[in-house]
């Protein structure tokens, strides 16, 4: 059904033919100006709002420095109320104890709620490859899969399609997989509603198998939290009659103390809502009510490589809200696809290679250098995850990964560089040369700025970037330091 | 009170009339600037493309150049921000702990230009004319890493003549990001152009920022749409 990123093109190479499409650089624009708006709205109403940031990576980080406790305590918890524990390693494993547990209930089908830590380790796939269908319920994941897509956003989704794409989706895909789309179905947001829920709603009524993840996981109660805006998510969790729920290890949190805390970050940095329609919270199984079977799995899946990262290790504090998607200016442009995972935008760039791992896939080496440091998504994250810096130490990851053998010409340039800034006397004498290639830059130069400084407009070899978009003034004929030295400090 | 001043290798090289201007300005406030001979460049290029050992040699001249000044004065937010929270990095990477002793005595006492003429000189009227109107974009590492705030505007609404007007969507990356503008060139420029087009559309004469970084890339798209709008480091304008 949906597609999967394996095999994506590095970012740079994505994000190119993500620019050329017109279409989508709207989408995203409006989207994501919105939603910046109303988050920016609700966070003023708070006047703590600072605090919580803080209380909210404070928990975070004191939970992850006793994540084996939290996660036994959790164990516990859950088991003593009729829960089932598992714990995964990897995806492959995660994916065969959920497929298990569909076949000892001889279910060819499962009705899911929208989770990332099912889609990041591939479930969807992993099932119907055992001839179990997956059928996502949240609106814009039905919409994704319908369209034989891929996610481009961790809240929204779909956020890279507009209405009347939606539409279409629903008339051609429905059919085939469920009760069909009106035919008369129009692109009003009300009609495409309510072909979705008619669609979903036989399939709630029939599956007997309920997938899930959780936002949180209170380790005192054991009980797991759902927190989302359609109530497809409540239907998945009490209708069928056994509960799978994957969940990350890093979703722990001590007591509904700590929760009450993330409650209150969480819908505001999302979609921009006080508070969000439904919160759904289960402890293992309740007799005659809900599920009767509740299975719980615990997923690593690079998680403990993360915790291992002196840095990267605040990554974990990730409440997947999206906020800082939306404020980055180069999802903004790319959309999420781009960066060829589940987990797209400034978050995405830190996670990935964080749970993966840097220096075996170009793919994941080129996340860290998909931004412009521009910090925006570190003053958005409710977690106080300090993206920028994560970027930077994994970019030496990824340098330091790859030093030793042939350097890449990059490298060549970077230590010819740090040899030229490592005294002012290099330094001097390159200007000094650059000085002459600014003269002769500047009598072939064909036009000059309104200051009258000559611009070059086609640089040679891999300037080219620059100057295909750009001009460049030609360098000046006299530097700084050339300049102080002359007029004894601008006195003569 | 002993000021340096640290021109950044960007200005140094390709736009010495930022640092000349800072020179100026300052003398006109009454600040005996010097500028130590032997610096090069703040190492932030190298930091932020993740090359930490070419770093190393640069942070270690940056501070052997720096060492004994009160303040050190840069028109720069971004070669600010990385000399105050890189540059421990770097010297933790270097395992050398005199180079980490001099780091901790050193970055602490490198301040961006609007912040010493606002909280170090207590002035906003620095006596500037300049009869234009002005677009100012603040950039992100003055606006986000250091939190400038609104020094730079309020240093521009007291220059005689000088009309400030709105940019839409001021605090909105332009796209330059170092290297970021070449290896994801075609989303760099992106940014960059609809930077530009809000400058265009803000009707100014002008557009000023505190970065020569952003205004090469601003600049460049500007001048190669042949916008009519010319960029200037706010230092050019306070001096004038």
């Amino acid at each position: 059904m949906t597609g999967t990123f394996v095999g994506m093109p590095a970012f740079p190479t994505a994000a190119r033919a993500a620019l050329a499409d017109s279409q989508l650089r709207s989408n995203l624009a409006h989207a994501t100006s919105t939603i910046r708006a109303r988050r920016l709205a609700v966070v003023g109403e708070l006047d703590g709002w600072e605090e919580l940031r803080l209380a909210g990576a404070a928990i975070k980080d004191n939970t992850l420095l006793h994540l084996d406790e939290h996660l036994l305590a959790l164990e516990a918890s859950l088991t003593a109320r009729g829960a089932v524990v598992h714990w995964a390693r990897d995806a492959d494993e995660a994916c065969r104890i959920v497929a298990g547990i569909a076949k000892d209930h001889g279910a060819d089908e499962v009705v899911k709620v929208k989770s990332m830590a099912t889609q990041e380790i591939g479930l969807n796939e992993a099932l119907a490859a055992e001839g179990i269908a997956a059928w996502e319920t949240d609106l814009a994941e039905l919409i994704v899969q319908l369209g034989d897509d891929l996610p481009s956003h961790i809240l929204v989704p779909a956020i890279h399609r507009n209405r009347a794409e939606i539409r279409q989706i629903f008339l051609d895909k429905m059919a085939a997989v469920g009760r069909p789309a009106p035919a008369d179905l129009t692109d009003e947001p009300a009609r495409l509603a309510e072909a979705a829920r008619l669609h979903l709603r036989e399939k709630f009524l029939r599956a007997r198998v309920a997938v899930s993840g959780a936002n949180f996981a209170v380790a005192e109660t054991g009980s797991l939290v759902v927190v989302e805006s359609e109530g497809n998510g409540r239907m998945c969790l009490t209708l069928p009659d056994v509960l799978v729920s994957v969940v990350g290890i890093e979703k722990v949190v001590p007591t509904w103390a700590d929760l009450d805390v993330f409650l209150q970050l969480l819908p505001r940095s999302s979609t921009g809502e006080r508070m969000n329609p439904y919160t759904s919270i289960w402890s293992g199984v309740t007799p005659g009510d809900g599920p009767q079977e509740v299975h719980v799995v615990l997923l690593d899946h690079g998680r403990t490589r993360a915790l291992a990262d002196e840095v990267g290790r605040q990554a974990l504090r990730c409440i997947r809200c999206s906020a800082c998607l939306n404020v980055c200016p180069v999802y903004e442009r790319t959309g999420g696809h781009a960066y060829g995972s589940v987990y797209p935008g400034p978050i995405g760039a830190i996670l990935n290679p964080l749970l993966r791992g840097v220096g075996t896939d170009d793919q994941v080496d080129s996340l860290p250098y998909a931004s412009s440091l521009c910090g925006a998504c570190f003053e958005a994250c409710p977690v106080r995850i300090d993206i920028p810096a994560v970027l930077v130490d994994l970019r030496a990851q990824v340098v330091d990964a790859h030093r030793g053998g042939v350097p890449r010409p990059e490298a060549a340039v970077m230590r010819s560089a740090s040899w030229v800034l490592g005294t002012a006397r290099r330094l001097g004498a390159a200007e000094r040369a650059s000085g002459l290639v600014g003269r002769v830059a500047g009598r072939l130069a064909r036009r000059s700025s309104s200051s009258g400084r000559p611009l070059m407009s086609r640089l040679p070899g891999p300037g080219a970037g620059w100057s295909d978009a750009r001009d460049l003034p030609a360098p000046p004929a006299e530097s700084f330091r050339a300049w102080w030295k002359r007029t004894e400090g601008g006195h003569r | 009170m002993k000021v340096a001043l640290m021109v950044t290798c960007l200005n140094d090289a390709m736009f010495p009339s930022a640092g000349q201007a800072t020179v100026t300005l300052l003398r006109r406030l009454g600040v005996d600037v010097e500028f130590p001979e032997q610096q090069t460049c703040c190492g932030q290029p190298f930091v932020n493309t993740g090359y930490l050992d070419e770093a190393v040699p640069v942070v270690r001249t940056f501070v052997e150049a720096f060492e004994g000044y009160d303040a050190i004065v840069t028109p720069s937010g971004s070669c600010a921000g990385s000399a105050r929270h890189q540059h421990g990095i770097v010297a933790r990477r270097s395992g050398d702990a005199a180079l980490a002793d001099g780091v901790r005595r050193v970055s602490p006492k490198v301040v961006e230009l609007t912040e010493f003429l606002v909280d170090t000189l207590g002035v906003t009227d620095v006596g500037a004319t300049f009869p234009h109107r002005v677009a100012y974009h603040p950039t992100c590492h003055s606006l986000r890493m250091l939190g400038v705030g609104d020094r730079p505007t309020r240093l521009l609404q007291a220059v005689h003549g000088l009309e400030l007007v709105d940019l839409p969507d001021a605090e909105s990356c332009c796209g330059f990001g170092g290297t970021f503008a070449v290896k994801n060139a075609d989303t760099s420029v992106a940014m960059g152009a609809d930077k530009a087009r809000h400058v265009v559309d803000s009707g100014a004469e002008v557009l000023v920022a505190g970065d020569s970084s952003c205004l090469m890339h601003i600049g460049g798209l500007l001048t190669r749409q042949r916008a009519g709008v010319r960029v200037m480091h706010l230092a050019e304008v306070l001096a004038s």
